[in-house]
């Protein structure tokens, strides 16, 4: 059974899928990015189909999946450079890819990425200044 | 229902592991791109042989994937029938709702790959087996 890779790049984890995966190595992948995610604490996953010529049903399960995941161990999925045959396809299979957030390429995907990140940060800040005002 | 002459020797793949599942999904592309189907109709055949090739294995027990050039005058195609020895389906109405599904899955399978091919046929028998014939035309 083939394997796919993870990259780390900085504080996100890269997964370029080069390789028509069977179904055993999509479930690998699942396994293997949950793991890479503790381990490296990254809060960021960015996951290239650039060169999926299809996504079923299946493919489709395993990137909800993946997302929910990530979600749970405080990461941000992206999934990045669908091609539109695959976009027209997945429509009309039914699939609907609920909870994913999507990017034309790997550079919009990191750029999604960090921008949530700073909303996060924003946000806590507002709540740490809204105690010290609190306090005072 | 199935029109047109086929043409040329069909291709068979055997699907008895997850690996076969991925060869029919190449030989379909092969063909597909021969007979210059466009790339949006070779994505949707692909994905739709993905689909029930998977239910071949799944629900089938395994089985084979005949890949067939076919023509009607007019313009030409992919045919594929899927054919297993399994269990059959009780109930077809059932099996055509969508995210109805009995293996786990997402309940898209049947209903999904039906939108995505052009002629769309299935017989089945409870105990005997189950046979899909799918066609896609160029257009």
């Amino acid at each position: 059974m083939e394997r796919v890779p993870i990259l780390k790049i900085g504080d996100i984890l890269l997964v370029s899928i080069q390789v028509d995966m069977s179904d055993q190595t999509a479930i690998q992948l699942q396994e293997d990015l949950a793991e890479r995610i503790v381990a490296t604490g990254c809060h960021g996953v960015i996951i290239d189909i650039t060169a999926l010529d299809i996504v079923d049903s299946f493919v489709g399960r395993m990137l909800s999946t993946i997302a929910s995941i990530s979600k749970v161990l405080d990461a941000e999925t992206v999934v990045v450079g669908m091609r539109p045959a695959v976009a027209i396809t997945l429509v009309e299979l039914g699939l609907s890819l609920n909870g994913i957030r999507t990017a034309l390429n790997v550079e919009r995907g990191m750029e999604l990425i960090a921008a949530s990140r700073s909303d996060e940060w924003d946000e806590a800040d507002v709540d740490e200044d809204a105690e010290t005002t609190a306090t005072s | 229902m199935t029109a047109g002459v086929d043409l040329g020797v069909p291709a068979t793949q055997a699907i008895r592991s997850d690996e076969d599942v991925v060869r029919v999904r190449q030989l379909v592309r092969t063909t597909a791109v021969a007979v210059k189907l466009s790339l949006v109709d070779q994505t949707k055949l692909v994905t739709a042989a993905s689909e029930l090739a998977r239910n071949t294995l799944i629900y089938g027990g395994g089985g084979t994937a005949e890949v067939v050039t076919v023509e009607d005058g007019r313009r030409r195609g992919v045919r594929i029938v899927f054919a297993d020895g399994g269990p059959g389906i009780p109930d077809l109405d059932q099996a055509f709702t969508d995210g109805f599904t009995t293996g786990g899955g997402l309940g898209l399978g049947l209903s999904g790959a039906r939108r995505l091919v052009d002629d769309f046929d299935i017989w089945t028998a409870v105990g005997e087996g189950t046979r899909i014939t799918v066609t896609k035309w160029s257009r």
